[in-house]
């Protein structure tokens, strides 16, 4: 096994959060490698230190043996790596060709293109060219199909003329049939002397691509190795780790379930309803519909907490007493007819502020004053405020440390409790299983309940479509 | 009231620095600034006529339009095709006036004034439905209906409403009956009073009202304002540009029927344009639109006098406009970072 790109002890931290805690990774030489992880495992972050879009905290970065320092992504593409991200980054109104030589710059022989250079029967020449097929060297990027775009991104990363290609989730937009060319690609361009990695959820592709696989979770190393010998629990497990004692799902109180249901009935294969006083907590691996889900929930009588507080939950420029009145805007107290009663709002706001233990300067401060734990409050504060039936919160703990958590959590409870109705969902399972007094998983658009006393390594699997 | 000098502090500041460098730059020229600042101060100030009847008529379409830009831009859209709207909303008066000037007094005024703020209105719903059906930004589709609205109303002056010895490319005078009251004595118009009044209203409900406030969080987030405040953005958006239409056609109308009581080409010297600059130095404040339109108003009535007793191109005063934009501009752009 020649390594060709080595991450030893990368740690790296945003803010509060330890993205990466001490991860080793190694690619070697004609292999596709599979990295595997929870939302937020750490992913995403090792890789773009690979490709120089970070630097790390701490730790050491090897290709090919020599110890590198990759202060811009046009470093990592000097030394032969290119990275195909979750989004496309094709510049829409270009053509495929104009995109290729935007993405070659200085650094690649842009001979990707049919007529290029790059054609030799090489590894990357065979891939170039496989790719090329059915591709329109004139056509513009925006009128490409979904399959066609991801060509032409894996082509751009080809550019530089790497032959260290990092995959973010290339095949969550693919259809099946593109899934198993593009894995048959990938296969070939390793075995003619490329790397891969190829970062996925679905075992299933991990299983039919890769030759070796490392599993991230919370920022550390779970599992590292050859394919041959996993099975998908093991792996599952790995991921979504096992819990000292295996925790039960069931946890809070029971919930009389002889009351009424709300909210309407959505999703397929067994819907989703919420009982008053309880609270349902969503589970699954991003992408599987649950967005969307909760959104299809939203109606009269319910509230919604969004996950991005400061861009779909507050105003940052207004005041909280301006953030108060716009999620309560038929509020009978303040509103009047056409009229508002800044004064009236204002007062109400400033007992929130003591109720909720807020801290800010005043109900006039702006709310991007505020800081972000301080923000969620704010945002619950208003959506409890509305006295909903129903609570619909999406990560209602993103970026929040230990205590505003503890918080957030004890406002759901008191309010399930007093016969409202949550339906959340969280990308961190432990959330969902702590808060839940019933979890439902959700994968590629269908509710499936969960059993009270499951353990939380079958959800993990359940939630990975794996039986087991 | 600390807040209100502070925002004044800026735009007088522009405005000296802009007439010091208009009166180093006639000096530099060869003209004699001293003479040439003295017309433009006596063309805006130098008498109660010149205020009311210069300075005040001026402003009357500045303030019109403004306040109806400061509607569109409170809720974030750029409408740049007043100057378009103002122009079919005169055309649209004109004819309507033409046609009713034998009916009672007021009912024929009355259908005046509606038939440019319908105009304007209209004119405007082209790029409303361009931009809410197929994307089409408003700052383009604004601006380039303006050409198409001159070209209209050049076609009219020359064809369906040329006057009737057909010399000149203008409509017929309109009936007494269908023009606007003056305060005696001067030329002013009472679509001045009305178009404060409006101001005033205007500030009210952008302080106090829901609309006022939909406005504001459409034009300051609009994803927010979607999902927090379940607030229909687009139809939010919709609305206030079709008002900034129907105010730019009513002062269309209000020229026609208390100015020029006729049609001309080139009927407006570029109020559609200018209205911009005082919306925007006003930052979509009502009572600001009307300082600044008054103080813009001032600044085309002392250029037309300059012109007139000093020889001075009425258009060397652009340079005291533009000071005044890049100052506040300027001072925007140091707010937001700050």
């Amino acid at each position: 096994m020649t390594p060709v790109l080595e991450l030893s002890q990368i740690r790296k931290r945003f803010g509060s959060a330890e993205a990466l805690d001490g991860a080793d990774f190694i690619l070697a030489r004609g292999e596709v490698h599979g990295l595997l992880g929870e939302n937020g495992a750490g992913k995403s972050t090792l890789m773009h230190l690979a490709f120089g879009l970070f630097q790390p905290d701490a730790g050491e970065i090897k290709v090919r043996d020599r110890v590198v320092s990759l202060r811009k992504p046009a470093d990592a593409k000097r030394l032969g790596i290119g990275m195909v991200h979750q989004h496309f980054t094709s510049v829409p109104a270009l053509t495929v060709e104009e995109n290729l030589w935007l993405a070659a710059g200085r650094h690649g022989s842009a001979a990707g293109t049919p007529a290029g250079a790059g054609m030799v029967d090489t590894a990357l020449g065979r891939l170039r060219r496989r790719l090329w097929e059915g591709l329109d060297p004139a056509a513009r990027a925006l009128d490409l199909s979904v399959g066609a775009k991801q060509r032409l991104e894996i082509l751009q990363a080809l550019a530089s003329d790497a032959d260290i290609l990092l995959l973010d989730e290339p095949t969550a937009v693919l259809a099946p049939p593109e899934v198993a060319e593009l894995l048959g690609l990938l296969g070939e361009f390793a075995a003619g002397g490329g790397s891969v990695v190829f970062i996925t959820h679905k075992l299933d592709e991990v299983f039919a691509a890769v030759s070796r696989v490392t599993v991230l979770r919370r920022g550390r190393v779970t599992f590292a190795g050859a394919i041959d010998g996993c099975t998908p629990a093991g792996l599952a497990r790995a991921m979504v780790g096992d819990g000292a004692a295996d925790q039960l799902v069931l946890l809070g109180a029971p919930v009389d379930t002889a009351d009424l249901t709300v909210g309407p009935v959505v999703g397929s294969g067994g819907g989703l309803e919420a009982r008053r006083g309880e609270i349902v907590g969503l589970a699954a691996v991003e992408g599987n519909g649950q967005r969307e889900l909760l959104r299809a929930l939203l109606g009269p009588a319910t509230a919604f907490v969004p996950e991005d507080r400061t861009t779909e939950g507050l105003i940052g420029r207004f005041s909280l007493t301006e953030n108060l009145v716009l999620g309560l805007s038929r509020d009978p107290r303040w509103v009047k007819g056409p009229w508002v009663d800044w004064a009236r709002a204002s007062r109400r706001m400033a007992e929130l502020l003591g109720q909720f233990g807020i801290r800010a300067s005043g109900p006039d401060a702006p709310a991007e004053s505020l800081s972000g734990g301080n923000q969620q409050k704010v945002v619950l504060a208003r959506a409890l405020e509305a006295k909903p039936q129903l609570l619909v919160a999406e990560n209602p703990t993103r970026g929040l440390d230990v205590h505003a958590t503890a918080f957030v959590h004890d406002q759901l409870r008191t309010y399930a409790r007093g016969g409202g109705s949550v339906v959340f969902y969280s990308t961190d399972l432990d959330e969902v299983l702590a808060l839940a007094n019933r979890v439902v998983v959700m994968v590629r658009g269908v509710v499936i309940p969960v059993p009270a006393g499951t353990s939380r390594r079958s959800v993990g699997a359940m939630m990975l479509g794996v039986n087991g | 009231m600390r807040r209100l000098i502070r925002s004044a502090l800026v735009p007088v500041g522009g405005a000296l620095a802009g007439l010091a460098i208009l009166g180093l730059g006639l000096a530099l020229l060869g003209y004699d600034a001293g003479a040439a600042l003295g017309a433009l101060w006596r063309g805006a100030f130098g008498s109660w006529y010149a205020i009311s009847s210069a300075t005040m008529v001026r402003a009357i379409p500045l303030m019109a339009i403004g306040l109806g830009l400061a509607i569109s831009f409170r809720a974030g859209a750029l409408n740049i095709g007043a100057e378009g709207q103002f122009a079919v909303g005169a055309m649209a008066a004109t004819a309507v006036a033409l046609a009713t000037g034998s009916w009672p007094a007021p009912v024929g005024l009355i259908a005046t004034l509606a038939a440019g703020v319908v105009a304007g209105a209209a004119w405007i719903l082209v790029p409303v439905v361009l931009r809410f059906r197929f994307g089409v930004l408003e700052v383009i589709s604004t601006l380039l209906l303006n050409f198409v609205a001159e070209a209209l109303v050049s076609y009219a002056v020359q064809g369906p409403l040329q006057e009737a010895k057909g010399t000149y490319p203008q409509s017929d005078p309109i009936g007494a009956s269908v023009r606007l009251a003056l305060v005696p004595g001067t030329r002013l118009h009472v679509g001045f009073f009305a178009v404060v009044a409006l101001g005033l209203v205007l500030w009210v409900l952008f302080r106090r009202s829901g609309w006022g406030f939909r406005l504001k969080a459409v034009g300051e987030a609009p994803r927010a304002a979607a999902v927090a405040g379940g607030i229909r953005v687009e139809r939010t958006v919709a609305v206030a540009l079709l008002c900034s239409g129907a105010l730019a056609g009513l002062a269309g109308a209000f020229e026609v029927s208390g100015v020029t009581y006729a049609l001309y080409q080139n009927l407006s010297p570029g109020y559609g344009f200018t209205a911009i600059a005082v919306a925007l130095i006003a930052r979509a404040d009502p009572l600001g639109v009307i300082g600044a339109g008054l103080a813009f108003g001032a600044l085309e009535a002392g250029a037309a006098g300059m012109q007139r007793d000093a020889g001075v191109p009425a258009v060397a005063v652009a340079i005291v406009q533009a000071v005044i934009i890049i100052v506040a501009l300027l001072s925007v752009r140091r707010d937001s970072t700050a």
